[in-house]
């Protein structure tokens, strides 16, 4: 299997403060890659690097053979990255359909397009629809995305990135928030993708983690302290010393 | 409540249409010069709203793109007139040319404002036409602080006759409507939907992969263009051109007409320059008048404050009329802030 995204030397800095600690990580096409650690450990500017949303301070970011680094965030998208927001980030006034027509959109050419009306072309529309019916939103495709609920404005943030047709997804906590009814089903909804998709999932929810992740990488302060299958994780001294052990209380 | 707003805007554009047939029954030809103005205003306000109202970019620079318009028409004048270029006041010539070179001006301005955001965007758009206001108050040869009184207009030969009022006012209103229908065609089409994205939440835009820069930036040429259209037959219209319409205070006007009438919708700069201008002229009268009734002495000196009513009457609006006239229209009160 090859590597769809690599990672190296990775380091960001925040003033005193390292978000990022010389990391090197890889993930192989077609797995789920979960990222854990506590509150502040890096796992949100580690996907702001991979989009390209903030600018490392050293390393590498290889995507699909390429060195990506010096890509801006658009551009990523365009080959085939897409992410998810910790907090919800869609365009509140458009209604749900209209924010995945526009994800739809930014991958069917340049839209310098000034006359034919958007709303109805079937070619935006259709797509639209398909992404909305795979996270189950197909029902609620003419409210507008301020108006769902929480956990609905998170499987929109799904239908988005998904309407990019991405090589891979970079989920930052993709059940934040939810209650255990909705983070069932947002499980049951990246079940159905694993195997089609990369993903690199960062989550707090140990039971979602567990239930998805092919592999896992811990980090803490900046630094992946461990990487392994989600049984040598569970079974790692240092990493239950270092964070499992007090999250779950796992014995 | 939409049928009630379709009906208005209806009979605002119908009235419209009516303006110089009525100022002539009645023999008031300077309606037609207020209707005028009104149908101008709304054209500039409608070229704002598309950056203001749908992209959420605030231009604090909008009457240099008026006044490099009206400059367009007063230079071709100026050759013409001084130095036998018969071909410079050639209609089809200026109308093009105020499509054009306000259009570049505002994709340059637009290419550096655009990297920046909120007020230093509003301070740089500014700045920018304030710098083309002093650049034509140093331009001696075309009026400088003076101006330029046209005594020949922009010349269509057979096609039409702008010294005709009526001719000129039905222009005005054409180029409006067809403006409206661009503007309409504009703003739902793809490239629309993602200047209005853009507005609504531009870092999510970037992270489905549109490079957004250059798409307001696109907006924001073709808001200067069309508000160039304005300045040509504003120049036509007053039979003068002058730097006073490049100043800020103008800007400043622009973007109250598209707030008071409603931003982001397609008829409310059109309604908000009207309420605009008819305000302007009828609020002076109205205070005299009320002075009177209230029996007041020296009602002149009421007429001559009308301004400081004017300012706190269209902060009212804005403040308490959530989305402007079009707003009302729509059932919207509510307040903004
Ligand atoms: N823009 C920023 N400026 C300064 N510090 C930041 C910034 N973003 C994140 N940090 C800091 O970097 C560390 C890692 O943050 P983050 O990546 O959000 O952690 P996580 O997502 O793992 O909770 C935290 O200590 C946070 O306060
Ligand atoms: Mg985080």
């Amino acid at each position: 299997m090859s590597e769809a995204l690599t990672i190296e030397g990775l380091v960001k800095q925040f003033g005193g403060l390292t978000a990022t600690d010389h990391l090197s990580l890889s993930v192989t096409e077609g797995e789920v890659h979960a990222v854990i650690g506590p509150n502040g450990a890096g796992k949100t500017t580690l996907i702001g690097q991979l989009t390209g949303e903030i600018t490392p301070n050293a390393g590498t970011i290889r995507f699909a053979g390429r060195d990506v680094t010096g890509l801006p965030v658009h551009q990523r998208s365009m080959l085939g990255l897409a992410r998810s927001f910790q907090i919800t980030n869609v365009l509140a006034d458009f209604t749900a359909r209209a924010n995945v027509a526009l994800a739809v959109q930014a991958h069917q050419g340049h839209s310098f397009r000034f006359w034919r009306k958007a709303a109805t072309d079937p070619r935006l529309i259709g797509p639209a629809e398909e992404f909305l019916a795979t996270v189950g939103l197909a029902d609620r495709a003419d409210i507008a995305a301020s108006s769902l609920s929480h956990g609905e404005q998170r499987q929109l943030e799904i239908a988005m990135a998904l309407a990019t047709q991405p090589a891979m997804l970079l989920l930052d906590e993709p059940m934040a928030g939810m209650g255990p009814e909705d983070s069932a089903r947002m499980v049951e909804i990246l079940k159905r993708l694993k195997g089609e998709l990369t993903i690199l999932l960062v989550e707090h929810d140990m039971d979602a983690v567990f239930a998805l992740a092919d592999r896992i990488t811990v980090l803490v302060y900046g630094r992946a302290i461990a990487t392994g299958s989600p049984e040598q994780i569970r079974n790692d001294p240092d990493v239950r010393a270092a964070y499992l052990g007090e999250e779950t209380g796992d014995a | 409540m939409q049928m009630i707003r379709f009906g208005f805007i209806a009979l605002v554009m119908l009235a419209l249409a009516a303006v110089p047939a009525v100022a002539t029954a009645i023999d008031e030809p300077f309606y037609i010069s207020l209707f005028t103005r009104m149908l101008v205003l709304a054209i500039a306000a409608s070229s704002l709203n598309l950056v203001l109202g749908y992209g959420g970019m605030v231009s604090f620079g909008h009457a240099a793109y008026l006044g490099l318009g009206s400059y367009v028409v007063g230079v071709g004048f100026y050759h013409a007139a001084n130095d036998g270029m018969d071909w410079a006041l050639n209609g089809w010539l200026h109308l093009a040319l105020t499509i054009i070179i306000p259009g570049l001006a505002a994709l340059l301005i637009g290419a550096i404002s655009l990297r920046t955001r909120g007020v230093y965007f509003i301070m740089i758009t500014l700045a920018f036409s304030q710098m083309l206001y002093y650049f034509f108050i140093g331009l001696e040869r075309y009026g400088g602080d003076d101006g330029l009184s046209l005594w020949y207009l922009s010349d269509f030969g057979s096609v039409m006759d702008l010294n005709d009022d009526s001719q000129l006012y039905y222009l005005a209103y054409g180029l409006l409507v067809l403006v409206l229908f661009i503007l309409y065609r504009l703003v739902n089409s793809r490239f629309g939907m993602v200047v209005r994205g853009a507005k609504s939440n531009e870092r999510r835009l970037m992270a489905v992969g549109f490079p957004t820069y250059r798409y307001r930036l696109v907006a924001f040429g073709i808001s200067g263009a069309i508000c160039g259209v304005a300045g040509f037959l504003m120049a036509n219209q007053s039979e003068f051109v002058s730097t006073s319409e490049m100043h800020w205070v103008h800007s400043g006007d622009l973007i109250v007409m598209v707030v008071l009438g409603g931003m982001g919708t397609l008829f409310g700069p059109v309604l908000g320059a009207v309420g605009f201008l008819m305000l302007e002229q009828y609020l002076p009268e109205l205070m005299e008048g009320i002075c009177h009734i209230i029996g007041g002495n020296s009602c002149g000196i009421a007429g001559e404050y009308w301004k400081m009513v004017f300012g706190p009457l269209l902060i009212l609006i804005v403040l308490f009329a959530r989305g402007g006239i079009d707003g009302l229209l729509q059932g919207k009160v509510g307040r903004n802030v």
